[in-house]
């Protein structure tokens, strides 16, 4: 547990303006340690902007980001990624003609101080994380199969592996099952609880307020770039959920929440 | 630590190992481009054996190749891995001018070599900036420069030539020997460039690094690759290879012609693609290059040799070009 508690990530007041334009206004959250924090709300609420901030892509106007009780006001990429801080995109982040092994070390590659490749131990830690954590029964899925032979809800897995495999706390799913097929859908949300499985943290961002009910612990709503409110799926039934966002759309916060 | 744990407590049943029938479709993947163009050598030497047996069961063929074919075929190895980096570089021709101007133009052997190859490497290292740096696309910055370093070597030696003398010896038979009074020395160079370049591509980081950049420079920027390093390296690694062609060439005819180089495109360009390097990046082979430059060079002494006019191979080459480009979209289709 940590200096302050069980919180892993804190936001702490932050604000941010684009232009005048207010993206984010006093939003503060935490992740605790080892939970799935879903992230929802309509397009443009803000929810990008606050994960950029977080991986240190934008420094906020005002707030910090707190880790682990420490503060960044002024956190960078390199840094959020050293922390442990690691964002994983769809589609984004693999390169489709290189077997999984190569895509699995991409650009974290396992050398000598001459900077040649331990392939062996590559293959076989990749071989490793599909035993253990990718779970691929299919004999169709080798270390050296290429990546783009593989369907999107695998490839959402080989990235959430990576992720984990580099000692990441607190992965980043931005938009995962965006585009994915209902199977393809329900391997990425398998994948999601693996993270919770092996002690990490994560925050979900989704669209879809079944996937985001049916995986996540807590989720905090932002709405127009403030925090409208935060419920817990296990208390609430989907159909209630509906209902509630539909509050929120209109009212801009929470039934029940103080405005 | 440096692994995945959790979920290791609930006990799971091991999946099989793959079956053969995937490892196969595993191999085809890595090796039938591979395979393609050996097969594609193997049939041309036999119609060329067939065809004019007293040439082709012969040496001095293979001696006369062995001479020839390195002087492109070691730029042709290095351009692999700019092709695999999703580049192109169209200016070698002159830079192998440069190199070689640079060789003569210092009047010393061994000075001259390291100076004519550090020109080669310098010229290479600026089409890389113009193209990482500035952004221009290296198709065209290529053109440019190529143009550009032809000129100057033009209006630096007045169009004239000069002579090599001055690196008889030791020098020479370096780069253009027999050794052993058969093996001339360019192929063993360019096995040792193959060799180097291998390693370089498949066993090191920076290779690994050419594939990922090639493949998506996207992902690989965002995967903490040193993108613009990485292009930069390649163009610098031809810049390097064709000074050393210059060298060598200019050597094999003791004389420096400010054209050297101009002839080099079409066999240099055609090797890469005909290995099987895609023009789309991420994918290619050292091998494929190599034994495709041969291919290359066969192709005119192999028409002239079994009765047919030189005035075909234009026609021999496009077509041998055009039928391996359609089987590697065949093995690629298969492969997926």
């Amino acid at each position: 547990m940590e200096a302050n508690g069980t919180h892993l990530l804190e936001l702490e007041r932050i604000s941010k303006s684009f232009g005048g334009v207010r993206a984010l206004q006093d939003v503060s959250l935490a992740v605790g340690t080892n939970e799935i924090l879903g992230l929802f709300g309509d397009n443009g609420a803000g929810k990008s902007t606050l994960i950029k901030i977080v991986t240190g892509f934008h420094a906020p106007d005002s707030g910090a980001v707190v880790w682990k009780g420490q503060r960044f006001p002024h956190l960078t990429v390199a840094h959020a990624r050293d922390l442990g801080i690691e964002t994983v995109y769809q589609e984004r982040a693999l390169a489709d003609q290189q077997p999984l092994w190569r895509n699995i070390f991409m650009g974290r590659e396992r050398a000598t101080r001459f900077g040649l490749l331990d392939i062996s131990g590559m293959r076989a830690e990749t071989e490793k994380l599909m035993l253990e954590f990718l779970r691929f029964t299919s004999q169709a899925v080798t270390p050296d199969s290429v990546v783009g032979s593989m369907s999107g809800g695998e490839r959402q897995g080989v990235a959430i592996a990576r992720a984990l495999h580099f000692e990441a706390e607190l992965v980043i799913l931005d938009e995962p099952t965006m585009g994915l097929s209902l199977m393809e859908t329900k391997k990425t949300l398998d994948f999601v609880r693996g993270i919770k499985d092996a002690g990490k943290s994560c925050i979900f961002i989704d669209h879809n307020i079944f996937n985001v009910h049916e995986v996540c612990e807590r989720v905090v709503v932002i709405d127009r770039g403030r925090v409208a409110g935060e419920f817990r799926p296990s208390e609430m039934t989907v159909h209630e959920l509906v209902e509630q966002l539909r509050h929120v759309a209109e009212t801009g916060h929470l039934q029940g929440a103080a405005a | 630590m440096s692994t995945v744990r959790g979920s290791t407590g609930v006990a799971q049943p091991l999946p099989a190992r793959p079956g053969a029938g995937l490892r196969w479709r595993d191999a085809w993947r890595r090796y039938g481009l591979q395979a393609g163009t050996t097969v594609m050598a193997l049939a041309l030497w036999i119609v060329f054996a067939i065809g004019a047996p007293e040439t082709w069961l012969h040496f001095d063929i293979y001696s006369a190749l062995m001479s020839s074919v390195p002087l492109t075929g070691i730029i042709a190895l290095s351009l692999t891995l700019v092709v695999i980096a999703r580049e192109i570089d169209l200016s070698f021709g002159s830079v192998m001018a440069v190199g070689a101007w640079v060789f003569v133009a210092t009047g010393q052997p061994v000075l001259g070599v390291i100076a004519g190859l550090a020109a080669g490497l310098g010229v290479g290292l600026l089409n890389g900036l113009v193209v990482v740096r500035f952004g221009v696309p290296s198709l065209v910055a290529t053109i440019g420069t190529w143009f550009f370093w032809a000129g100057i070597v033009l209006y630096g030696t007045g169009g004239k030539g000069s002579g090599t003398d001055f690196a008889s010896g030791f020098i020479s038979n370096l780069f253009t020997g027999r050794i052993g009074g058969y093996v001339p020395a360019e192929f063993v160079w360019m096995i040792g460039f193959a060799v180097v370049l291998w390693v370089l591509l498949n066993r090191h980081r920076q290779g690994a690094h050419v594939y990922l950049v090639g493949d998506n420079e996207q992902s690989a920027r965002m995967m903490g690759v040193r993108t613009g390093g990485v292009r930069l390296l390649v163009f610098a690694l031809v810049g390097l290879a064709a000074a050393f062609a210059g060298i060598a060439s200019t050597l094999e005819s003791s004389y420096f012609w400010p054209t050297v180089g101009s002839g080099a495109m079409l066999p240099t360009v055609a090797a890469v693609f005909l290995g099987g390097t895609s023009i789309f990046g991420g994918r290619g082979t050292i091998y494929g290059t190599f034994v495709a430059a041969f291919v290359i060079g066969a192709i005119e002494p192999g028409i002239v040799s079994i009765g047919w006019t030189g005035l075909l191979t234009q026609v021999i080459y496009g077509a041998v070009i055009v039928g391996a480009l359609i089987m590697q979209a065949f093995v690629i289709r298969r492969a997926r």
